[in-house]
C-alpha cells in the first residue's frame, strides 16, 4: 500500500520520465505497464461472459442466430425479457423461491444465532466436540445426502405433504440444517466481538438480563445477523442439487430449476438463446447485488483461520 | 473426548445457571439431527440392507451385512467414476488455485486502477449464482451460434465449424474445466491477495535494497508468508471440486454422453433416483462422505485453532 504515492501519479508520467536521461531504473516501469496491460486483459476475459449474458439478453433472437456476432448493442430490445416475464412458470417459480429462501434465513438466523451464543459465551462440557461436528457438517456435500433425504422427504409426504416431497417447509428444513453450521461459526466471530462486560455494566445499572441483552447486546450484532441473512439468502437462492431432487413437481420448482427447464422446453424447438439469457440475467442480477454488498465478510470468515495461523 | 480433557486455559465464565446454553443448542441440534442427522443413519442402514424390487412394494428390507460395499465396489463403471472425478477435482483444483495465485501476484503488482478493476470484474464472476453460469458458457460454447467457434473459426480453425463442444467426454470435460476455474478462481485470488497484502512493505523494501530480483522475493519472501493461506485454498478447491453434481448435470443437458461424462455425484443420482438402486446409492453416498470428511480434517483443525484463540 505504500506504493500508491507511486502509483498514483497520472498515466502522463512514465513518458515524462523516460524522456530524463538519469533515468536509472527504466526496466521495472516498463515492466510495470506490461502488466498493467495483462490485468486489463485478463479483466475483459473474465468479465466477458457476464458482459455477454447482459448483452444476448438484450438483443433480439433473429440477430443471435446471424452468422457474424455484434458485440455491442446495436439491436437493443426488451421484448426478450417480456417473453420471459409473460411466459408460463417464472411467476410460480419466483413465489416458490421467496417462500423457501424467507422461511430458510428465518430459520437458520433464530437457530444458529441462539448456538453461536452458547458457544460464545459459555465454555461448558461437550462444547468443543459441538464445535467440531459443526465444522465437519458445513463440509458435507448434497450429493452425500440427497438420496436420503429423498426417501425421507418421499416417506413423510405420504401422511404429511406439508413436510414431503415438493414441498415448501421440507426443503426449508434440509436448507436450515446446511446452512445453521455455517452461520453458527460466522455469528460466533460476531457475537465474541461485543465482550460480555457491556452487558454485565448495563446490568449494574439496574437492568434486567434480558433487557441488557435486548438493548446492549443485541443492536450491536446487527451488522453480524444481517450479513449471515444475505450469505443464507444466497445459498438458498442459488441451491440447485438439493432443489433437483427434493422439488420434482414441475410447478413447485425454485428459479434455478426454472432456468434449467426452461433451458431444455427452448432447445425443443430450437434454443432460444436471447430468452434463455434474460432470463438468466433475471436470476443473476438480484444475486449479484446481495452479493456485493456482503462478500467483504465472507472472505475474511472463511480464511481468517489461515491467515492467523 | 471432550470430556476427558480438561477445558483450555481460557478464562472460565461462571454462569448462574450452567443449563442455559443446552438449552440454547437444541433448535440448533434438534434441525440438524432432522435434516443431516437422520438422512445419515438412513443411509448406513440402508446401506446394510438389501433393498430390492420386493422392498419397493412394502416386503421388509434384510439384513444384507457388507454385501451392496461389495457389489458397488466391484462394480467397475464405479471406479472409472471415482478415478474420473479425483482426476477431474484435482486438474481443476490445481489450475484454480495456479491461475488465482497468478492474478494475486498481479494484483500487488499492478496500479492502482487496475487492481480495483481487477477486484471488481473477478467480484462480478464470484457473484453469478451457478446455474446462470453454467447456462452462459453453454450459450458461449453453443455449436451453431456460439461466440467460441466464431472466434475459432476467425482466427483460421475452420474445423470448429458448428462444433459440438459438449457431444465427446474430453471436451465435455474441457468445457466443464474452463466454467468451474472461471466461477472459482475469484475467491481464491481475493483470498491469497489479501493474503499477501499481510506481508509487510518494509520486508519487501529491505529485500529490494540488498538487491533482491522479483523472482527471489517472490519465492523467498511472498511464497512462504502465504504459504498458509495457500494450503487451506487448495484444500477448500479441492473439497468443493469433487461436489459438481450441479455443473455437470446442467451441462449433460446438452446432449452429453451420460455414463461417459457422469462423476461421482451424478452417479449416486443416477444410481439411486434413476435406478431406484437405493442400497447402492447409500454405499456410494458413506463413501463420499468419508472422504468429504478425510479431506475436510485439516481445514477444520486450523478453524479449531481460531476458536481455541
Amino acid at each position: 500500500m505504500s506504493t500508491a504515492t507511486e502509483t498514483a501519479r497520472p498515466s502522463a508520467a512514465p513518458v515524462v520520465r523516460d524522456v530524463r536521461p538519469d533515468a536509472r531504473r527504466p526496466r521495472p516501469r516498463v515492466g510495470k505497464i506490461l502488466l498493467g496491460a495483462l490485468g486489463i486483459v485478463l479483466s475483459l476475459v473474465w468479465a466477458f461472459p457476464v458482459y455477454w449474458m447482459l448483452l444476448s439478453a438484450v438483443t433480439p433472437d433473429a440477430r443471435l442466430r446471424a452468422s457474424t456476432p455484434s458485440f455491442l448493442p446495436t439491436h437493443f430490445t426488451l421484448s426478450n425479457f417480456g417473453s420471459v416475464l409473460t411466459g408460463s412458470g417464472f411467476g410460480g417459480a419466483l413465489r416458490m423461491s421467496l417462500m423457501i429462501t424467507g422461511v430458510t434465513i428465518v430459520v437458520v438466523l433464530a437457530f444458529a444465532f441462539l448456538a453461536a451464543l452458547a458457544i460464545s459465551r459459555w465454555r461448558f462440557r461437550g462444547r468443543t466436540g459441538f464445535v467440531l461436528a459443526v465444522l465437519f457438517i458445513q463440509m458435507l456435500p448434497a450429493e452425500g445426502l440427497f438420496i436420503a433425504q429423498y426417501k425421507m422427504l418421499s416417506t413423510v409426504g405420504e401422511s404429511a405433504p406439508v413436510l414431503g416431497l415438493n414441498s415448501v417447509l421440507g426443503i426449508s428444513i434440509l436448507y436450515a440444517a446446511m446452512l445453521v453450521p455455517f452461520t453458527i461459526w460466522m455469528l460466533r466471530g460476531f457475537v465474541a466481538g461485543v465482550p460480555a462486560e457491556l452487558e454485565e455494566a448495563a446490568m449494574v445499572d439496574g437492568l434486567s438480563r434480558t433487557k441488557a441483552f435486548l438493548r446492549i447486546t443485541f443492536p450491536l450484532l446487527a451488522p453480524g445477523l444481517v450479513a449471515s441473512g444475505v450469505y443464507a439468502f444466497l445459498q438458498a437462492w442459488n441451491e440447485f442439487t438439493t432443489a433437483l431432487v427434493i422439488l420434482p413437481a414441475e410447478d413447485h420448482q425454485t428459479l434455478p430449476i426454472w432456468l434449467r427447464s426452461f433451458l431444455s422446453a427452448s432447445a425443443n424447438r430450437g434454443i432460444d438463446w436471447g430468452e434463455v439469457m434474460a432470463a438468466s440475467t433475471l436470476i443473476a442480477v438480484p444475486v449479484i447485488v446481495f452479493f456485493l454488498f456482503v462478500q467483504g465478510r465472507m472472505t475474511s470468515g472463511l480464511v481468517s483461520g489461515a491467515v492467523k495461523g | 473426548m471432550t470430556a476427558a480433557t480438561p477445558a483450555p486455559a481460557i478464562a472460565i465464565r461462571r454462569r448462574r445457571t450452567p443449563a442455559t446454553p443446552y438449552l440454547l443448542l437444541i433448535p440448533a441440534v434438534l434441525v440438524l439431527l432432522v435434516g443431516l442427522g437422520y438422512p445419515v443413519y438412513w443411509q448406513v442402514v440402508t446401506s446394510l440392507q438389501e433393498y430390492g424390487m420386493m422392498q419397493q412394494f412394502g416386503a421388509p428390507p434384510t439384513f444384507a451385512g457388507l454385501d451392496n460395499y461389495a457389489r458397488i465396489f466391484s462394480d467397475e463403471r464405479l471406479w472409472t467414476v471415482v478415478g474420473r472425478s479425483v482426476l477431474f477435482c484435482l486438474v481443476n483444483a490445481f489450475l484454480t488455485v495456479a491461475i488465482g495465485l497468478g492474478l494475486a501476484l498481479l494484483m500487488k503488482a499492478v496500479h492502482a486502477a487496475v487492481r480495483v478493476t481487477m477486484q471488481v470484474v473477478l467480484l462480478l464472476a464470484w457473484a453469478t449464482p451457478l446455474v446462470a453460469a453454467v447456462t452462459v458458457f453453454r450459450w458461449l460454447f453453443d455449436y451453431r451460434a456460439g461466440v467460441v467457434n466464431w472466434l475459432l473459426v476467425q482466427m483460421g480453425f475452420e474445423q470448429y465449424q458448428g462444433y459440438a463442444w459438449l457431444a465427446q467426454p474430453l471436451t465435455f470435460f474441457l468445457v466443464a474445466t474452463v466454467v468451474i476455474v472461471w466461477m472459482s478462481v475469484p475467491f481464491v485470488a481475493m483470498s491469497l491477495y489479501a493474503g499477501l497484502t499481510q506481508v509487510s512493505e518494509e520486508v519487501l523494501e529491505a529485500a529490494r535494497l540488498d538487491g533482491a530480483r522479483p523472482a527471489q522475493i517472490l519465492r523467498h519472501i511472498l511464497l512462504p508468508l502465504v504459504r498458509p493461506v495457500l494450503a487451506i485454498v487448495l484444500l477448500l478447491q479441492i473439497i468443493w471440486d469433487l461436489r459438481v453434481f450441479a455443473q455437470i448435470r446442467l451441462l449433460q443437458d446438452a446432449g452429453a454422453p451420460i455414463s461417459e461424462t457422469n462423476l461421482l455425484g451424478n452417479f449416486i443420482y443416477e444410481l439411486g433416483i434413476g435406478s431406484q438402486d437405493f442400497s447402492g446409492a447409500a454405499a456410494v453416498s458413506i463413501f463420499v462422505l468419508l472422504l468429504t470428511v478425510l479431506l475436510a480434517a485439516p481445514y477444520v483443525r486450523s478453524l479449531m485453532k481460531e476458536d481455541a484463540a
